[in-house]
């Protein structure tokens, strides 16, 4: 188990190093930062000397190796926009996000949990097809007009909840449940399915020959079974959350990771669009590495394959 | 028994030459496959690609010709709209109704191109890393991670950032971020493909690389790919929308049912039908690409028909 977490963690590092060279491609090919950061009537000299300034003049590998020497010590440069330190402003948004994504996970999974058990459990039945149904249409309905069709109910018509904005509780029900409609669904159809593989099972075979009442299967030999595979889903999930939900968050006024790299780059702020993807990357990384050495600990398949 | 694309193919061939019984047998059973297509897929599919390709012929009215008297009107079930302009009209004065007719137009080549583009690239990855391994199934597996843990919305905004809006772009960028999903399982097939005797027996007749890939393994890994486009149709319409309400997919004027949602977000609090009804066209569309997939999937897989 020790070589297979090991070799895990070598591959996840390779990524987030993957990552990081991307994001460097990505601020060359999108534009020339000198040109952005003065204003055109600049003369060539305070063109030259910004150039050498920002190390732009030196060979593209030099750049890379300062970059990426840089970028591990969590230190992406100064703000274009903001006189700031990117990571700073990027620190700053992650308790917002932080609060939505686990929000929307918690509605999520309340949603989805009983749906796709139950679904699976009455099979065939009208339960598991109302289920799915609604799994599919939640699968459907795309996430950005959800979140304005909840606002213009539940905003606008009913005034229960404010349209958009950062807050207590009123706040974050809106965007959080927006989110929820569409992990859920997924969520529910993969709950429903991993419980069917184990429902197939001898094990389960067995136990219900044996006597025992169906019950006690489900609680003792189906859900414990099923939960590694559907604990997965919610993590990975989280992890995709926690780098930000973009639009959500922009039609919310959400102030998270999502919302600062969207305005990063209709600014064509360099330092904070990178700092944005690689921490957002990195998320998802780590939260799927930790779930690789969760799961490699229950289930010692996995770690021998 | 794998009743799969390539199986149809065979027994079309058969019908091609005609052998009496075995050719009645066959098209029976053709037909009986297509019969079971589910119906709701079938007529949303069909209604798409008739709004798409006859939208002038369908449309009441010119989809961009604006009129500003008659900004704002109300569905014809409210007060104040009128059966002229069913779903009602936009702050410019166009009809809503018309415009997600010619909106469809790009949702279907979007969804089209989107997945032929993605899928292409993401077959041939995953065929050359199943088949080849080592050093090169190393590279190609690293790399969709890394693209599996990018935020690919950022990416893809970046992207059109810099190489600007428009419908070209915008395939080109789900070309670039989605074809990874195709990859990882088209990947796998072929590892077990390539271990298969039929393609030792190829190998040691000495039958040249490019030729084994392209004669015998991609034609059986040819049905996981039409599964996963069918089931991403609906992701790249989604995607297509999503950039255009951001304002970074296809130019305004022309319509498009993402624009068309955020021209109505603004005009929320005292027009909703500007917002819902292309919403409407999005959801609607994308569960008919849904089902068909989902329908595809447990076709060709029989151990997902057993659990449905």
């Amino acid at each position: 188990m020790g070589a297979y977490i090991l070799r895990r963690m070598l591959q996840s590092i390779v990524v987030i190093f993957g990552v990081i060279i991307i994001t460097f491609m990505i601020s060359r090919v999108l534009g020339d930062p000198v040109a952005l950061l003065l204003p055109p009537e600049a003369t060539p000299e305070q063109r030259a000397y910004l150039t050498k300034d920002l190390g732009l003049d030196r060979p593209i590998y030099v750049q890379l190796v300062v970059y990426v020497s840089k970028v591990v010590r969590g230190d992406f440069g100064m703000s274009f926009r903001h006189q700031e330190p990117a990571m700073k402003l990027l620190l700053d948004r992650i308790p917002a996000s932080l609060y939505l994504s686990l929000i929307a996970t918690l509605i999520s999974v309340c949603i989805a949990l009983p749906l796709g058990i139950i679904s699976a459990i009455k099979r065939g039945t009208i339960f598991d097809q109302i289920g799915m149904t609604l799994a599919l249409l939640g699968q459907s309905i795309p996430a950005f007009w959800a979140g304005i069709m909840l606002i213009l109910l539940f905003a606008v018509q009913l005034g229960w909840f404010p349209p958009s904005g950062y807050g207590g509780p009123k706040h974050v029900i809106l965007p959080a449940v927006t989110l929820a409609l569409f992990f859920s669904a997924a969520t529910a159809r993969l709950t429903r399915s991993s419980i069917l593989d184990v429902l197939d099972m001898d094990y389960v075979r067995y136990a219900r020959l044996k006597g025992v009442p169906e019950f006690v299967v489900i609680m003792r030999h189906v859900l414990r079974n099923a939960f590694i595979t559907i604990l997965n889903i919610v993590a990975l999930q989280l992890g995709l959350l926690l780098g930000g939900a973009v639009i959500t968050e922009f039609i919310f006024s959400w102030p998270g990771i999502g919302r600062l790299s969207l305005d990063a780059i209709y600014n064509r702020d360099f330092p904070v669009i990178q700092a944005t993807v690689v921490v957002a990357a990195s998320f998802f990384v780590v939260i799927n590495l930790l779930v690789d050495i969760i799961y490699s600990a229950t289930d010692p398949r996995v770690s021998r394959k | 028994m794998r009743r799969g694309l390539g199986e149809l193919r065979k027994d079309l061939s058969i019908i091609d030459v005609g052998k009496g019984t075995a050719r009645d047998e066959r098209t029976l059973k053709l037909k009986k496959q297509f019969r079971r297509i589910p119906k709701a897929a079938a007529l949303i599919i069909l209604l798409l690609l008739v709004c798409a390709i006859f939208s002038p012929l369908i449309a009441p009215h010119d989809p961009i010709e604006q009129n500003l008297a008659n900004a704002l009107k109300p569905p014809f079930w409210q007060k104040g709209g009128s059966f002229a302009y069913l779903l009602g009209t936009d702050n410019l004065g166009r009809d809503i109704l018309s415009r997600i007719i010619y909106g469809a137009r790009i949702s279907v080549i979007v969804g089209f191109a989107g997945v032929l583009v993605s899928g292409i690239m993401g077959t041939f990855l995953g065929v050359v890393a199943g088949y080849f391994g080592g050093k090169i199934d190393l590279v190609i597996m690293r790399l969709t991670d890394i693209m599996l843990s990018l935020p690919y919305i950022l990416i893809a905004i970046a992207i059109i950032g810099a190489i600007g809006p428009g419908l070209t772009n915008i395939i080109i960028v789900l070309g670039i971020t989605q074809w990874v999903g195709y990859t990882r399982i088209i990947r796998f097939e072929a590892m077990s493909l390539s271990k298969s005797e039929f393609i030792e027996m190829a190998v040691i007749s000495g039958t040249r690389w490019w030729r084994i890939l392209l004669v015998h393994i991609l034609p059986n890994v040819l049905n996981s790919a039409v599964v996963l486009g069918t089931l991403d149709v609906g992701k790249m319409i989604i995607f297509e929308a999503a950039l255009s309400f951001l304002g970074l997919g296809v130019k305004p004027p022309t319509a498009s049912w993402g624009g068309m949602l955020a021209d109505g977000r603004v005009y929320l609090t005292f027009a909703w039908w500007l917002a819902t009804f292309p919403g409407i066209a999005i959801a609607i569309t994308v569960l008919g690409g849904n089902l068909l997939g989902d329908w595809l999937r447990d076709e060709l897989d029989p151990r997902h028909q057993l659990k449905a």
